[in-house]
């Protein structure tokens, strides 16, 4: 089966779990037979990928396809180039439909996949060329890039004609798809649920390095415990909220210390926050990590927090699952449907949230507990039951079933 | 040559769960107990006017109307402390009723500790004394004398029965669990191991089970039950022996199973229908030791209980957090037993109740049968957090008591 897969990024190039997501997707889709073809916005290489066929749909190096914006910063896309021509965010957008519309008329695929609102227009052009059934794969909405909010008008537009016109959707989570039925009126028997999963053996054999952050490991050896999150700083995430629950901890257990670990353009309202709350000795910010640091932030981690106001899924936290950190997640995030071994609060509670920091930093029962037993519950969930899910649904919309 | 007779034993309980109670609570606030949120199950008030509602009202009415209209039908009952407390507040008209099924004299009521607690296998002296007052509970309550003994969880091993033995008590009651058991029935008395005058009456499971955990599943090839297919198997499992021990929770009639299922209505033409046999009767658990003597004896080295398939403690102590939870709170024993304080020390008594364990119970969701999951709680480790949030109130109020702090 030929499957045009859409795409905005992939390893090493990504900015965040969207590229890891369809990494592993067309990994083990392929281990099931699936031809795949993978578009990606801006030429690079992409090393032990030969499993597909990757397209560069421009010649832009990989950090200018977001065009002046920052990854995801979806409120900046503009209709007009503007001063930054084609360098925008809708010029490549449009040069990538190009590229798409060039494609499909040399080879028709049997299925089109595609990834969010940056592909759904190449998505819709390559469905209207060659009737293929087209499959929008919802790893996030603006309403969860916004915070809630209403977002881009423009992407919101995007994301609707998209959903409208898709055949079937794949959302991440239980939590996305009501976002897609509720707030884009889309009937739920369009819409399955596929959660994301983790590959551990891509990971690979790696050693934690202490000198990393050799400075929180001389604070663990104090008996510190640090609290961390791996996340783009940005108000999606639900940041200030954990700088708050912090300082509420810290009243009441001193032994704390909190690592954010990436960046992103809330960084210094979060730097400014926590000297307000008189806990930046307490705060460490590490700017973006990848590779060594990456992994060692889930390591020296003691407890992991996702405090996302809406996250379609969090692939971070099963990494940090798997890095042995026991978790705090939002009821507001798609992976609370897949782990039980972990504590869940609503995102603005900050006292529920800095409770649960206490609760495991002075219980070591408690933390061996949780880190134990989500060990059990990560390690089951897999990218081949994905593609499983993915082939099958293909298969059905092809004989025209469930459209 | 006696009858041959149904012990059936009914277990009345219900916990004081804790309230979301968080860190910024403790030391501020010590009303564990008292959550404000009337719909959920963490209230417990609302709780027990539930269960008043479903079980303990119907199911007493249906008791004392069998009671009346037999002579021979006979209950034994055990009724926690913490449950008596709750009902004296929400429900005294069930207390009273209870008071009548007492009077008629057709009704025992087993002994137990008055928490429900676990102290057996933590501290003997904390255990006795909680024994003790459960017992003064039910004189004070009922009039009656307790002679029969159950552990919570029908937790069972050996020391237990020569405890008891040594108590003064006639028998115990423990779970009739095959490992054990090995070709033997459990339907007939025995005699606990190394211990000389009393008697161990065993749970026949598979037969109460079909009424506790089976009697709604309708993928069960049994169901529906019928009073018909009960009696024929209760009377097959006496053919050549002398009791069939029915031992349950109360709840499992109204609560577990609900009055839609036909529980009760079964109950009723059960009843007659065994009763109707001329051979047949019921026991309470000190008639059943009075009328037969032990026909062997039944060793336990470890424990076993009536949960799960594991028949252990694994439920309640199977985790760190459990075992950390239980390690906290009983080395608090001397310290706040000296005080003297009785709200101080009946907070710490109502921490005890096994069921603040049972919520922290993480094997389900390890095996990732979470639906297994029953507790007002979102997980076990919230269980956990809430409880030892409590549990440093209790410290901060005993640390207080000493310094002549806030209680003068």
């Amino acid at each position: 089966m030929n499957i045009l897969m859409l795409g905005w990024e992939l390893p090493p190039h990504n900015s965040g779990g969207l590229g890891v997501a369809c990494y592993h997707m067309s990994k083990a889709l392929a281990i099931q037979g699936a031809s795949i073809d993978f578009v990606v916005p801006y030429a690079a290489t992409h090393p032990g990928m030969d499993y597909m066929t990757i397209h560069a749909a421009t010649q832009l190096e990989p950090l200018d396809r977001y065009g002046s914006m920052g990854a995801y910063d979806s409120k900046y896309a503009q209709e007009k180039g503007g001063a930054q021509g084609h360098g925008d965010i809708r010029g490549v957008q449009k040069r990538y439909v190009q590229y798409v519309e060039r494609m499909v008329q040399e080879k028709a695929p049997d299925a089109i996949h595609a990834h969010d609102w940056l592909t759904m227009e190449a998505g819709m052009r390559a469905k209207e060329l060659t009737s293929a059934p087209l499959i929008v794969h919802v790893h996030a909405t603006e309403f969860d890039r916004s915070g809630q909010q209403y977002g881009n008008p423009l992407v919101h537009e995007i994301e609707q004609q998209g959903l409208l016109m898709a055949d079937r959707i794949i959302a991440v989570s239980n939590l996305t798809k009501d976002i897609i039925v509720r707030r884009y009126g889309i009937p739920a028997s369009k819409v399955e649920v596929v959660h994301n999963a983790i590959d551990v053996a891509s990971l690979g054999t790696y050693d934690y390095d202490r000198a990393t952050y050799k400075y929180l490991e001389a604070l663990k050896e104090e008996g510190y415990v640090v609290v961390a999150t791996v996340t783009r700083l940005t108000v999606q995430k639900g940041l200030t909220h954990f700088i708050r629950a912090a300082a509420r901890a810290c009243e009441k257990y001193d032994k704390l210390v909190f690592l954010l670990a990436g960046d992103g353009e809330q960084r210094d309202e979060l730097i400014r926050l926590a000297a307000d709350l008189g806990i930046a000795d307490k705060v460490f910010f590490t700017g973006f990590v990848r590779g060594q640091q990456w992994r060692d932030a889930y390591n020296v981690a003691d407890v992991f927090v996702m405090s996302s106001i809406s996250e379609p899924f969090g692939i971070t936290a099963l990494e940090a699952a798997h890095y042995n950190a026991a978790l705090i997640i939002t009821r507001q995030s798609g992976v609370c449907e897949v782990l039980h071994n972990i504590f869940r609060y609503d995102f603005w509670d900050i006292d529920a949230l800095a409770d649960r920091m206490i609760g495991i930093a002075t219980s070591p029962a408690l933390s061996h507990e949780l880190k134990e037993n989500v060990r059990h519950e990560y390690a089951r969930i897999s990218w081949n039951d994905v593609a499983k899910q993915c082939m099958q649904l293909y298969g059905n919309v092809r004989a025209g079933v469930a459209v | 040559m006696s009858k041959r007779g149904i012990v059936l034993y009914l277990h009345v309980h219900q916990p004081l769960r804790i309230r979301k109670y968080s860190i910024f609570d403790t030391a501020t606030a010590h009303d564990y107990f008292d959550e404000p949120d009337a719909t959920t199950d963490r209230n417990n008030e609302r709780v027990l006017r539930k269960v008043a509602d479903k079980s303990y009202r119907p199911m007493n009415a249906l008791l004392e109307k069998l009671l009346a209209r037999h002579p021979e039908f006979k209950v034994s009952l055990s009724i926690t402390g913490t449950f008596i407390e709750q009902a004296e507040k929400w429900a005294p008209d069930v207390l009273e009723s209870f008071k009548r099924l007492v009077a008629t004299g057709q009704v025992e009521i087993v002994a137990e500790t008055y928490y429900h607690s676990l102290a057996f296998f933590y501290s003997r002296p904390e255990f006795e004394r909680q024994v003790d007052m459960h017992r003064a509970k039910i004189r004070e309550l009922f009039g009656v004398e307790t002679a029969v003994f159950r552990n919570t969880e029908l937790a069972y091993n050996d020391e237990l029965g020569k405890w008891a033995e040594s108590y003064g008590f006639k028998g115990v009651l423990a779970e009739g669990w095959d490992p054990v058991l090995e070709w033997r029935s459990p339907n007939h008395v025995y005699r606990p191991a190394g211990t000389e005058k009393i008697a161990l009456l065993l749970k026949n499971y598979r037969l109460s089970d079909d009424l506790a955990f089976r009697f709604s599943n309708q993928a069960w090839e049994q169901w529906p039950l019928t009073a018909e297919a009960y009696d024929q198997w209760t009377n097959a499992a006496v053919e050549d022996s002398q009791l069939v021990n029915l031992f349950m929770d109360y709840e499992t009639f109204g609560e577990h199973q609900w009055e839609d299922t036909g529980i009760f209505t079964f109950f009723e033409n059960f009843i007659g229908k065994w009763l109707a046999n001329p051979e047949n009767t019921f026991y309470t658990t000190s008639e059943a030791i009075a009328a037969y003597e032990p026909v062997g004896e039944i060793s336990m080295p470890h424990t076993v209980t009536w949960a799960d398939t594991e028949r252990d403690l694994t439920a309640w102590l199977g985790n760190g957090i459990q075992r950390e939870a239980l390690r906290h709170l009983y080395a608090l024993e001397d310290d706040i037993v000296r005080t003297g304080d009785q709200g101080l020390i009946a907070d710490w008594r109502k921490l005890q109740t096994s069921d603040h364990v049972y919520y922290m119970c993480t094997k389900w969701f390890t095996d990732g049968d979470v639906h297994a999951y029953f507790s007002p709680y979102d997980s076990p480790y919230d269980a956990f957090l809430y409880f030892m949030n409590a549990l440093r109130d209790v410290r901060y109020r005993l640390m207080a008591y000493h310094r002549g702090g806030i209680h003068g």
